[in-house]
């Protein structure tokens, strides 16, 4: 009879419009993704990168490095493994547990060798929890590391 | 203390292997099976022990236990030093398979007289995965509670930035929900490997879900609210990876609460219910895995990876072994698959529903793990930001909650149109209303996705509060009483209906505030001197004083904002910011160490229902720092007691020679020391008071936030409400066998469906096809575990005047009567057109639909 379709053809056909729709999701999920991602590298990578390109940095900030320089801060940061050491300068309210010695997530560009951070981009790790090694909370704050303000 | 801890912790390992062991190779025999149940609630016994140990070494400063030392002091507060365990990798492994074990005795007690064939099974996953979690504390190094060490004189301390009340409740919410998921898993791979792949195992373990789903979501509740008030930076989600480990177990957990139903209630979904319970379980692990292996950054600390690849390889085995298990299943599993009747239905609802969950769960892992993607695949490592999560995620949520609100509305099986119309016209008008008064007296229009999310959350809030509506004025109409009793009966007897409702409510007066929180904030720094005011989204915040509070543990210094709406005076506010000097024994005590510890926000927050104004301040503190490592370097030049120094300073110095001598005067030494220090502080505190330059504010106004928490514990009670056993629950009814629980789920399934008949969601033409097939179901059922002919001929009979739970004679709708019913037999939803308590099966009379056990027995259709 015209006009009704086999019950089994027409799962297979929901079926295969469903995987379609979801492999077509996938693929633009899979490119929006790869469009909107900054890289994320470490001082030493960024050290040799052109000027102005973006990256969200992964680093550890130098203990005694942190001052201000008026509304700016600055401070120095190296490779989480140590080595590659940079300057940054940032604008903007840090977070808590920033200090010398602690990792921090950046976003920003190399400007004239200062890797120059997006205000209010800087994240800091928490070192909520697990910290068994004593000397990051007593060892390696430096003096001279501070609030932003 | 530490070798007794060891000791059992060996134990309870050896106790757990034994169990698995016993419980799958000796699965026939009754009496080793019962052992194994009685091994695994040895296993917690002596976790019990273990905790209790590590606790008291806690409280008594027991410094040679390598996890007091690290993680508590003599200073600790006597609350943080409990909450201290839990803060370590090796305390909270601990907890982990604590909870297990607990959850573990709870799920074999409360099945100890069913699924005799999938408990074995059950039993041996429970328990393999606590040897493992044991084991990883025995045999990993470093993460051993009981590890001991050289005796220091002070601990390290809990760092300050976890010394906030929800330290105690947060960690172990998320363990809990987390850990309580094993147990629907496990069960679900018993039914597997058995076969008995009906819905007998989700019945047994739902209420496992539905407490790993409530510990879970209250957890995350909890973190975020900790973040908001305590962090400094004024958000309450981050899209951190370790955030996002816990939310998607907890988003999957929510598609397979209710795709259960499905199965319960339809025999649909079963390879999907299988997969997503998996899959929760899965990234349950994933979660634990994130936080301890490091392999993704994030803004919560990780420890070492000494327990990563350990737990990764338990994750291999689990993913690859339970879908092995699945595809070996595929053919039980579909054997009796049921179609939809109709996309028009309760169940395909439930189905767009998850697979909305399904998909935002696929975009928050490939979010979060998209620097392992992008390394892969193009030798980079790329991280995506949060406004891709939120992108991505929202349109995803906003239609989630359409649907939430669409699903309650409909019924099960098939709905006509007419139905339909008449069910969602209240809604949609509100709905409608809603956007109307959003356009016309807010801005909301400006923004499509909190517009588009405000008006379907006030669908979806009406939709439910119609259901309340409908179900009290039905139940009111057939048993009198006031409208109120009628509400508190109704939600009483189907607790698990309308403690869903109420979390449905929950969640969408969550997301109301998450939306407007997140669009609509003003979010600002500000420089201010002591005396100036700045503008801020139409207020005026006055920075009247600093202020510095100085004692030998901090240095806090704060400042009082006054803020002013249109002229008038709003609130004042406090905020600080508190330098701690590094805790314990690493401590040198120096004046220029107040700046060397953690540091940490008071924010200064004014409450509202309209909005949250929420200020840090962030005082410049050079010159502080700068004075104190002057004073510092003063008060060593006064020890030293060179030529021309003060007398007090020689005579310090001098006890100071002493002291090194002589033990005894270290404690007066020192104290001399401290006094000083405290001295020069709060002079130099007094300068900063009298002479502050400015200091950087931030200011958030949060519009609608607080009811993001208003609605997280709307959805707490709504949980709790769902999963609080019913009086025969309660009473007895561990005892019931697999053919109550059958006959229950299916005489629930009849009050269900009158209930929706009276509520107007089902035609009479539609309710009265449906009622035919339960009935005849239900016969089967009765005819199948062989209870009386009288019962299945009163099912038989027809559906005239069928009393229900909201007439009163059920006992609840939750499912809780049945032993009653069999025993008395006066259970099933029976046939008393009349009213009459008309003969049910020999062995008693039917009274209305049962009264359960010592439940009310009203006589059924009394109108």
């Amino acid at each position: 009879m015209r006009g009704v379709v086999d019950p089994s053809r027409k799962r297979k056909i929901r079926l295969g419009v469903a995987l379609c729709v979801a492999v077509l999701l996938g693929v633009a999920l899979i490119y929006v993704s790869f469009n909107a991602s900054d890289e994320t590298k470490e001082p030493s990578q960024i050290l040799t990168a052109a000027p102005g390109q973006k990256f969200e940095m992964n680093a550890k900030v130098v203990p005694k490095s942190v001052r201000h320089d008026g509304e700016t801060l600055k401070f120095e940061v190296e490779d989480r493994s140590g080595g590659g050491a940079m300057p940054v300068s940032y604008q903007g309210v840090v977070p808590d547990p920033f200090r010398g010695g602690r990792e921090i997530v950046l976003t920003g560009a190399v400007e004239n060798g200062t890797f120059v951070g997006e205000p209010e981009s800087l994240i800091t790790k928490c070192p909520s929890k697990f910290t068994t090694n004593a000397s990051e909370t007593a060892g390696t704050g430096s003096g001279s590391s501070s609030s932003n303000g | 203390m530490a070798s007794v801890g060891g000791v059992l912790l060996a134990l309870a390992f050896f106790v757990a292997a034994a169990s698995a062991i016993t419980a799958v190779v000796w699965r026939q025999d009754d009496a080793r099976v019962v052992l194994a149940r009685r091994g695994v609630y040895t296993v917690f016994g002596l976790l019990l022990a273990c905790i209790v140990i590590v606790e008291i070494a806690m409280a008594t400063n027991e410094f040679h236990l390598n996890i007091v030392a690290e993680h508590s002091s003599i200073e600790t507060p006597m609350f943080y030093k409990l909450a201290a365990m839990w803060s370590s990798q090796e305390g909270s492994l601990l907890l982990w398979a604590f909870v297990l074990s607990l959850a573990a005795s709870l799920a074999l007690y409360s099945t100890r007289h069913k699924l005799r064939e999938i408990v074995p099974w059950a039993t041996g996953v429970m328990m393999a995965i606590g040897a493992f979690f044991i084991g990883l504390m025995l045999f990993a190094p470093g993460v051993n509670p009981f590890h001991t060490i050289p005796t220091p004189q002070d601990g390290i301390g809990l760092n300050p930035l976890l010394q906030h009340p929800s330290m105690m409740i947060h960690p172990p919410m998320l363990y809990s929900g987390y850990v309580a998921w094993t147990v629907p898993f496990a069960f679900a791979i018993g039914a597997l490997i058995t076969r008995r792949v009906d819905s007998e195992w989700i019945r047994a373990t739902r209420r496992f879900a539905l407490i790993a789903w409530t510990f879970l979501g209250f957890g995350l509740l909890l973190g975020a609210r900790w973040s908001y008030s305590e962090l400094g930076w004024g958000g309450y989600w981050a899209w951190d990876p370790v955030e996002n480990a816990a939310l998607m177990p907890w988003l999957l957990g929510t598609a397979f609460l209710h795709s259960i139903m499905v199965q319960e209630k339809r025999s649909m979904l079963k390879v999907w219910n299988a997969t997503l319970i998996v899959a929760t379980f899965s990234m349950c692990l994933l979660g634990t895995f994130l936080v301890r292996s490091g392999v993704l950054q994030s803004i919560h600390a990780f420890g070492d990876d000494t327990v990563g690849p350990y737990l990764l390889a338990v994750i291999g085995i689990v993913v690859i072994g339970s879908t092995c298990l699945i595809v070996s299943r595929l053919d039980d599993l579909r054997s009796d698959q049921k179609r939809m009747d109709s996309l028009l239905s309760r169940e395909s609802v439930f189905l767009i529903n998850n697979l909305l969950l399904v998909g935002m769960v696929v975009v928050i892992a490939w979010g979060t793990f998209f620097p392992l993607i992008s390394e892969l695949f193009t030798g980079t490592k790329s991280s995506l930001a949060a406004p891709w999560f939120d992108h991505y995620t929202t349109p995803l949520a906003i239609l989630l909650v359409l649907f939430t609100g669409i699903g309650p509305l409909l019924a099960w099986r098939r709905v006509t149109w007419a139905s339909a119309k008449k069910v969602f016209r209240i809604p949609v008008a509100v709905a409608l209303l809603t956007l109307v008064i959003l356009l016309v007296f807010t801005d909301a229009g400006n923004k499509f996705w909190p517009l588009a999310l405000f008006t379907f959350a006030s669908f979806a809030i009406a939709g439910v509060l119609q259901e309340f509506y409908n179900g009290a004025h039905a139940r009111q109409k057939t048993s009198g009483g006031s409208f109120a009793g009628a509400l508190i009966a109704v939600t009483a007897r189907n607790r698990r209906r309308y403690g869903g409702y109420i979390a449905h409510i929950g969640v969408a007066v969550l997301l109301i505030g998450v939306a407007a929180s997140s669009s609509f904030q003003t979010n600002e720094n500000v420089s201010m001197k002591p005396g100036e005011t700045r503008n801020v989204d139409g207020r005026e915040f006055t920075y009247k004083r600093p202020y510095v509070k100085v004692d030998d543990e901090k240095y806090t210094i704060g400042a009082i904002v006054e803020v002013k709406e249109d002229g008038k005076y709003l609130t004042t506010l406090e905020t600080s910011r508190r330098f701690f000097r590094p805790t314990g024994a690493a401590a040198t005590g120096g004046l220029a160490d107040y700046f060397s510890g953690e540091a940490t926000s008071e924010v200064g927050l004014k409450t509202g229902l309209a909005r949250d104004i929420w200020v840090t301040v962030a005082p410049n503190v050079q010159d502080v720092q700068h004075q104190l490592a002057v004073a510092e370097k003063g008060l060593k030049t006064c020890i030293e007691a060179g030529p021309g120094t003060p007398e007090q300073c020689k005579q310090l110095s001098a006890l100071m020679r002493a002291a090194a001598a002589e033990p005894r005067l270290q404690p007066q030494a020192l104290q001399q020391i401290e006094n000083l220090q405290l001295l020069s502080a709060e002079r130099i505190a007094r300068g900063y008071v009298s002479e502050a330059g400015a200091a950087t504010f931030k200011v958030i106004i949060n519009p609608l936030v607080l009811w993001m928490w208003i609605g997280g514990i709307i959805g707490l009670i709504g949980a709790l409400i769902a999963v609080w056993p019913t009086r025969s629950r309660r009473k007895g009814a561990m005892v019931r066998t697999e053919a109550d629980a059958l006959k229950e789920a299916k005489y629930r399934e009849i009050r269900d469906a009158e209930l929706d008949h009276a509520s107007g969601k089902l035609s009479d033409e539609d309710y009265a096809i449906l009622d035919a097939e339960l009935r005849k179901e239900a016969v089967e059922i009765l005819d199948a575990v062989g209870v009386g002919a009288g019962t299945g001929e009163t099912l038989r009979a027809g559906r005239a005047g069928l009393p229900s739970d909201y007439e009163g004679g059920n006992g609840n709708g939750n499912g809780g009567s049945a032993t009653a019913t069999v025993e008395n037999g006066d259970g099933a939803p029976a046939q008393n057109g009349n009213g009459s308590n008309g003969h049910a099966n020999g062995h008693g009379h039917t009274n209305g639909a049962g009264n359960g056990n010592g439940g009310s027995s009203e006589p059924a259709g009394r109108d």
